[in-house]
């Protein structure tokens, strides 16, 4: 197949790109270009966007002996990613921008333009696996857990799996870095990239009220006592516990929790740990990776975070929302994100979060 | 077959030009040496620079060794500034980027003011314009910049007229592209400083040259050893302008049938895609060059699907992170910013044959499909 390689700059796209070639494809190495300003160096650990890292994943194309060209996806990743991030957290809710990335840019703009240019498909350095069997081409976890990527991929439809290669999901990550070092790729050993790309002091917090300002509010318990006062609500987090600064304490001295984000009043509701308790979830939006759901209630796992646990549940849709109930209470659990449906390991589907309870 | 059609970029080095170069690095001695190694190293430099200026239409004593064109362009814009002691710099709005770039330099850290004299849609300075700003503010004027013809679209500029314009204001004309292509004569032109490079002539990377009129001194970039003048101190590279001169004597470059080779080509890409547009086409043009937009495509996907069909060719700019933007002199002839980055770069040279040209043109049709394609999504 002829097939274009996203190349981030990282080890994980490298190797993806090099299995990708011996396994026979002919393949070109893509670098997205998503900061209309790039950085010229890395700082920290957050790699893939600026000119530094660029040029790693021109090297390693070079070493694997690939064509490479730069595609300019800034415009795109800031209406579909960056916007989207904003506005999510100016609603009250808590997105997960990489997820996004992948909905929008690298399986949607970059696998439609691949395809219009004659190309079959996009490899990527994702930790997922897929298999061609009696449901069609399916996406599943990668058998390395700690790295497991399936989450960010649930939002691809059929369609979009049909089109995407995942070299990387039957390894651990130990042994990519092996792989890269005797490939000789200069990337063997670059660090990790976490948190998000386009925040690059990794303060989440100060990079929103750069954008939408810092309106304070009121902090209040459950019966709309107020407590304190925060410095714009959408930099909190449901369930986060740390940096409330408030200075009335519980009865009991027992720590409190943010339960509830309220855009319109700008207000912050918290309280006590068991208050954040959910039993079940509703998603809008549903994307099925395969076969869709129905309203027949099915038993399954569902994972509301990148790296979470595989919670079991039994799952169904009702109306247009894709609605799970938990066998055991989840503590705290905010909407904006993504709840991810595993049949197995096998990703059945997801939804955006919209109400819990 | 691969076929290379982007010579405005870089050209393939001529034998003779390979030949004595290799000649030259297996001789010791260094140009400024006073021993018989030195002397024998300084006689072939001295003979080059003497094939070159006859080839220039300058005087040898006017050949200052560069290690690029744009190097030799940064030394006379910064140099001409300087030297004047005014403020107002002149330049063309398609100015290549080693010449617009040190004058915006020139604006952010000399208090220089710096205006760009727009250009015709066919790419040509506009000399009214010049005329208008020369009359007004005569007594304030640093230089004038103009180059000789545009690395992007070919046009030819009408820089004796900007001579005859400026008077004693210096001008300077970056003729990099023009140098063996189109005849070019220093003295003729009687322009105050001029800027060539040698890999756009058959000849090695890491060599241009500022032409600069004889005992027109101009503060240096660099200092040390006091050669070129002392206006560009630096160890002679000998072999790359023995090179120099091999290339230019070899006088590979045959214009009319370059030109003719363009033609057909650009008849050929009329034929299969009668949408698109020449730029710069009624203007007087370098014979190699052709920038041509194809409307409802992005240069870019067209770049990687002619490449793929092993054609090359150039989407012209590109910022530092090679990302690539619409170009500034596509723009300054009026086109759109869509219309600009859906422009590509054809430039044929001295070994171009009809066997290319039937080739790129035969890959085209679907390329253009597909970057249509690519283009909607």
């Amino acid at each position: 197949m002829k097939i274009i390689a996203a190349m981030s700059g990282g080890v994980d796209s490298a190797v993806a790109a090099a299995r990708a070639v011996e396994a026979g494809h002919e393949v070109i190495g893509v670098h997205l270009a998503l900061a209309s300003n790039p950085q010229k160096y890395r700082s920290g650990a957050r790699g893939c966007c600026t000119i530094e890292d660029s040029h790693d994943a021109r090297r390693a194309a070079d070493k694997i002996g690939i064509p490479f060209y730069i595609w300019d996806m800034a415009e795109e990743f800031h209406a579909g990613v960056v916007e989207n991030f904003m506005s999510e957290y100016a609603a009250g809710r808590t997105p997960n921008p990489c997820l996004r990335c992948n909905e929008k840019i690298k399986f949607a703009a970059v696998l439609d333009r691949a395809r219009a240019m004659g190309f079959d498909g996009v490899v990527t350095g994702h930790y997922a696996r897929t298999e061609i069997g009696p449901l069609g081409k399916t996406l599943h976890r990668a058998v390395d857990p700690l790295k497991d990527q399936s989450y960010v991929l649930a939002v691809l439809t059929r369609e979009q799996i049909n089109g995407a290669i995942f070299p990387l999901g039957d390894t651990e990550k130990v042994d990519i870095r092996i792989e890269a070092e005797a490939r000789g790729l200069a990337v063997a050993q670059k660090p990790d990239s976490h948190d998000i790309c386009f925040v690059p002091s990794g303060d989440n917090a100060s990079w929103l009220r750069d954008r939408l300002g810092s309106e304070v509010g009121p902090i209040v318990d459950q019966d709309g006592t107020k407590l304190g006062e925060h410095k714009g609500a959408y930099t909190y987090t449901i369930g986060q516990r740390k940096g409330l600064g408030l200075t009335i304490p519980t009865a009991d001295g027992s720590p409190r929790f943010v339960l509830k984000i309220e855009p319109i009043s700008n207000t912050v509701v918290v309280g006590a740990r068991e208050d954040l308790a959910v039993t079940s979830m509703r998603g809008e939006n549903p994307i099925f990776c395969g076969p869709e759901v129905t309203a027949t209630p099915l038993r399954g796992y569902v994972q509301v975070r990148a790296h979470g646990s595989a919670l079991d549940c039994t799952y169904c849709m009702q109306g247009d929302q894709l609605v799970a109930e938990l066998d055991a209470p989840l503590l705290g659990l905010a909407t904006g994100q993504a709840m991810v449906i595993y049949d197995g390991n096998r990703v059945v589907g997801s939804a955006t979060i919209c109400e819990t309870a | 077959m691969s076929v290379y059609l982007d010579h405005a970029a870089t050209t393939p080095m001529v034998d003779a030009a390979i030949s004595a170069m290799t000649r030259s690095l297996h001789k010791i001695g260094n140009p400024s040496s006073l021993h018989t190694e030195g002397r024998a190293t300084r006689k072939d430099v001295e003979d080059a620079r003497e094939v070159i200026a006859k080839a220039v239409g300058s005087l040898a004593s006017e050949i200052i060794f560069t290690a690029s064109g744009t190097e030799a362009d940064n030394a006379a814009i910064k140099g001409l500034f300087w030297k004047s002691g005014k403020k107002l710099i002149l330049i063309s709005a398609i100015e290549h980027h080693a010449v617009l770039d040190p004058a915006k330099w020139l604006v952010e850290h000399e208090g220089a003011e710096l205006i760009e004299i727009p250009v015709s849609s066919d790419g040509v300075i506009n000399l009214k314009e010049l005329e208008k700003i020369v009359l007004e503010r005569r007594e304030e004027i640093a230089l004038i910049a103009v180059m000789h013809s545009n690395n992007e679209t070919g046009v030819i500029q009408p820089v004796a007229e900007v001579v005859k314009i400026a008077g004693d204001i210096p001008v300077h004309t970056d003729a990099v592209q023009s140098f063996t292509k189109v005849p070019l004569s220093y003295k003729e032109l009687g322009v105050t400083s001029m800027a060539l490079s040698a890999h756009k002539v058959g000849g090695p990377h890491g060599i241009g040259i500022l032409v600069l009129r004889r005992a027109y001194e101009i503060p240096a970039l660099l200092h040390g050893g006091g050669q070129e003048r002392e206006i560009r101190s630096g160890t002679l590279n000998a072999p790359s302008i023995v090179a120099l001169a091999a290339a230019i004597q070899s006088q590979s470059y045959d214009a009319d049938l370059v030109n003719s080779l363009r033609e057909k080509f650009e008849a050929g890409v009329m034929a299969v895609a009668p949408d698109a547009h020449i730029n710069g086409a009624s203007a007087n043009r370098l014979p190699g060059i052709s920038n041509i937009t194809f409307p409802g495509t992005q240069s870019d996907s067209l770049l990687l699907l002619m490449d793929s069909e092993k054609v090359s060719c150039s989407t012209g700019a590109a910022c530092s992170a090679g990302v690539h933007r619409p170009s500034h002199v596509l723009l300054a002839m009026g086109l759109t910013e869509t219309i600009a980055q859906s422009s590509l770069r054809f430039s044929a040279g001295a070994n171009t044959t009809q066997a290319d040209i039937d080739f790129a043109l035969s890959v085209l049709p679907t390329v253009i499909e597909r970057g249509r394609a690519a283009a909607k999504k």
